[in-house]
């Protein structure tokens, strides 16, 4: 059975491109870079070519840093953490602003630092799921050191206003944080245009592999480091590169940049397809406006579905999606993220995420739309609830 | 933790075939009418169980024949994952055949029993019973209306869990039937606990009158007299030495705690003991492995271990976390 891969907000197809540029570093040019000998000498220029690719693909400055590391796990911790070091502890700034949409790498880094008597406050989105400006200025007061806002959501594909949450947040003079993994590759990420101070991401969410990301620092920041124990990224992260990993990175941000024209018409116009077939069905319902997402997720609730029945039969067919559903996590809980936007009950359990990539295919799409045509009916025949 | 635990468990891959075959072609779904039931010669029954706001319903149709109270047919709807299909799909072919009475005594255990492809490898993983549990009580639900009781009179009066609408009975069933021994376990079990989580524990989002943790220190207390009602040597414990103090706590930690607590990939040492002047013994314990920084771990473990300890040594005992 061909099968067809609609869950690339959970990770990606490493690009055979990619591959193909990361091939070198393992049987051949294998050397450690911080060694003096040729086989140290001779990978150099390609992580400077992959810091290039890096810099250019977020807009950075050269005076700015991004630290190549394992995860955007990693790096949220690493900025947690590290401001709870170089703020949080000693000055009068107690104070986290963050969201109810975040990844668990920054909410629960974040409840971890609230046992260490560190005021979090968690901002609920509005009934669109945004997180506005006006919000965070509200909140924001002197005392607050960090704030931490999620481009783009995992879940809904949401958008959030970065450079009117950068605008306030620089005009209170408070560090901003933000978590780019779903948007990287899916809209245009410049940290020239939007300000922040810190931002992570990881490559596996745009054709790269997994086990390597990067956290970009501001020029003048100051924050200390999560790992200690070498000189490696200027000391603000020890452990001999993943050079492989990092050049693979390197390649895949190129790639994923120069296929934003192509993410944003195609990509789209086959989520949009996808979108309306779904929307053709009764009691069918979307979680955000279509041009405040992404344009490869759409989110979606059927009345009467159960979400993990809907996957099930989805896979049955070749075909991967995921549910935010109640019942397919391990706590039996609904996402957060879903009940923080106002999801009822019945959301929280019938919502299915589809999410696309630039190797997805029309074809697929039309498969797709057709199996689930057959298990809505299904699944309803059996529900008690349609 | 372990070796088979860091790579955590993914769930499809836990489902055995027939959950799968069932949640595929379920045998028994769709619905029975007045006028089936009259061409057989006997009464339908529809039952509801579930509240779908909390997640999954079901709902059971009977044909229950009209002087042998032989169930001659069973069907049923649900809005729910698939275990909760496959579970409901197993149950309603169980109740076939069997008189109404028989039928109530089919547990969530027979269900999931039914469900395995080997008998000892589980049909799904923990988390996923609930669906069976809902099976069972739809069952209960049926005959009920069947005998045109109260619903209440058979099924629970005391809801501890609101949001799943878990009764007392439940909870107490499901810990002794499956020998549960933490509140995480009774979550998965019952579902109690797994929404607003209010009834874990005090100090949650509402007051309630009924807490997990409570509910079960105490089924579990009545459970360990059963098996053991020697059990308790209090007058003993007090009188020990110290150094026989620390081989008796020990041996309780070895024979009753840390089992359950390896379960969860959690273990414990003893740290300090002292004893005050009114006779109280009061040890320090560590935790280790999974259970260090568990949230649970200073309340319903802490509290599951004292009272074992208790339970086995006396109530001249009292346990902190260091």
């Amino acid at each position: 059975m061909e099968r067809i891969y609609l869950d690339n907000n959970a990770t990606t197809l490493v690009d055979p491109a990619v591959r193909e540029a990361m091939d070198p570093f393992y049987c051949h040019m294998y050397g450690n870079p911080n060694s003096l000998h040729s086989f140290g000498i001779e990978v150099r220029p390609y992580l400077h070519r992959a810091m290039e690719q890096l810099y250019r693909g977020i807009e950075a400055d050269d005076e700015d840093d991004i630290i190549i590391n394992s995860c955007a796990t990693e790096g949220n911790n690493t900025v947690i953490m590290g401001m709870y070091f170089s703020l949080l502890k000693e000055t009068r700034k107690k104070r986290i602003v963050t969201t109810q949409l975040e990844h668990p790498s920054i909410r629960e880094a974040c409840r971890f630092l609230e046992a260490q008597g560190v005021k979090v406050t968690y901002l609920a989105p509005n009934r669109d799921g945004l997180i506005t400006a006006e919000m965070v200025a509200e909140v924001v007061s002197d005392k607050t050191a960090l704030v931490s806002v999620m481009w783009a959501n995992n879940e809904t594909g949401l958008i959030q206003p970065m450079k009117e949450i950068s605008d306030v947040c620089r005009e209170r003079g408070v560090y901003l944080h933000t978590d780019a993994v779903q948007t990287i590759g899916k809209v245009k990420v410049s940290v020239k245009e939007v300000p922040v101070d810190f931002l992570t991401f990881s490559a596996h969410k745009f054709h790269g592999p997994k086990g390597v990301g990067g956290l970009y620092l501001r020029k003048g920041v100051v924050l200390p480091p999560l790992l200690h124990g070498g000189e490696q990224m200027g000391g603000h992260r020890a452990g001999t590169v993943d050079v492989a990993g990092m050049v693979a990175m390197g390649k895949a941000m190129e790639l994923a940049v120069s296929a934003l024209e192509y993410e944003n018409r195609e990509v789209r116009r086959l989520r949009d397809k996808l979108e309306d077939a779904l929307l053709q069905h009764k009691d069918v319902m979307v979680v955000g406006d279509r041009n405040l997402r992404t344009p490869n997720t759409v989110y979606v609730s059927i009345r009467g579905v159960e979400g993990e029945a809907m996957i099930w039969d989805l896979n049955q067919h070749g075909i991967a999606a995921s549910t935010g559903s109640a019942c397919a996590s391990e706590s039996l809980e609904a996402s957060p993220i879903l009940t923080a936007i106002g999801a009822d009950r019945e959301l929280a359990h019938t919502g299915v995420r589809l999410s696309l990539s630039r190797f997805t295919t029309e074809t697929e799409i039309d498969f797709t739309i057709g199996v689930i045509d057959k298990a809505i009916v299904r699944l309803r025949q059996l529900s008690t609830s349609y | 933790m372990a070796k088979n635990d860091l790579i955590g468990g993914s769930l499809w891959e836990q489902y055995s075939k027939k959950v799968s075959e069932r949640m595929n072609n379920p045998q028994h779904f769709g619905e029975l009418t007045e006028a089936e039931a009259e061409l057989m010669g006997g009464r339908l029954v529809i039952a509801n169980e579930g509240a779908e706001s909390c997640g999954d319903t079901v709902r059971l149709y009977w044909i229950v024949e009209d002087d042998s109270e032989v169930i001659r047919a069973a069907t049923f709807k649900s809005f729910g994952c698939g275990t909760a299909i496959a579970s409901t799909d197993m149950m309603a072919e169980m109740c076939i055949g069997k008189t109404v009475d028989e039928a109530t005594k089919i547990t969530n255990l027979d269900v999931e029993r039914a469900l395995r492809d080997t008998e000892d490898q589980a049909a799904v993983p923990p988390q996923k019973m609930h669906c069976s549990v809902m099976a069972y009580e739809v069952i209960k639900q049926a005959a009920a209306i069947y005998r045109n009781v109260d619903v209440s009179t058979l099924a629970d009066k005391d809801i501890v869990c609101e949001c799943a609408r878990v009764s007392l009975q439940t909870i107490e069933d499901a810990i002794r039937i499956n020998d549960l021994t933490s509140v995480e376990e009774i979550v998965d079990y019952t579902k109690a606990g797994a929404f607003c989580k209010s009834c874990i524990r005090p100090g949650g989002h509402e007051k309630r009158e009924l807490y997990l943790v409570d509910i079960l220190a105490r089924v579990r207390e009545e459970i360990e007299l059963e098996r053991n009602p020697q059990a308790k040597t209090e007058d003993d414990f007090a009188q020990l030495s110290i150094i026989k103090k620390l081989r008796a706590i020990e041996a309780v930690l070895d024979s009753d705690i840390r089992p359950v607590l390896a379960r969860d990939g959690g273990g414990i040492e003893l740290d300090d003991l002292t004893v005050d002047a009114d006779g109280i013994t009061h040890i320090a314990i560590q935790y280790k492995g999974a259970c260090k920084g568990c949230a649970g771990s200073v309340a319903g473990t802490l509290s599951f271990v004292q009272h074992s300890l208790q339970t086995r040594l006396g109530d001249s005992l009292r346990v902190q976390v260091v």
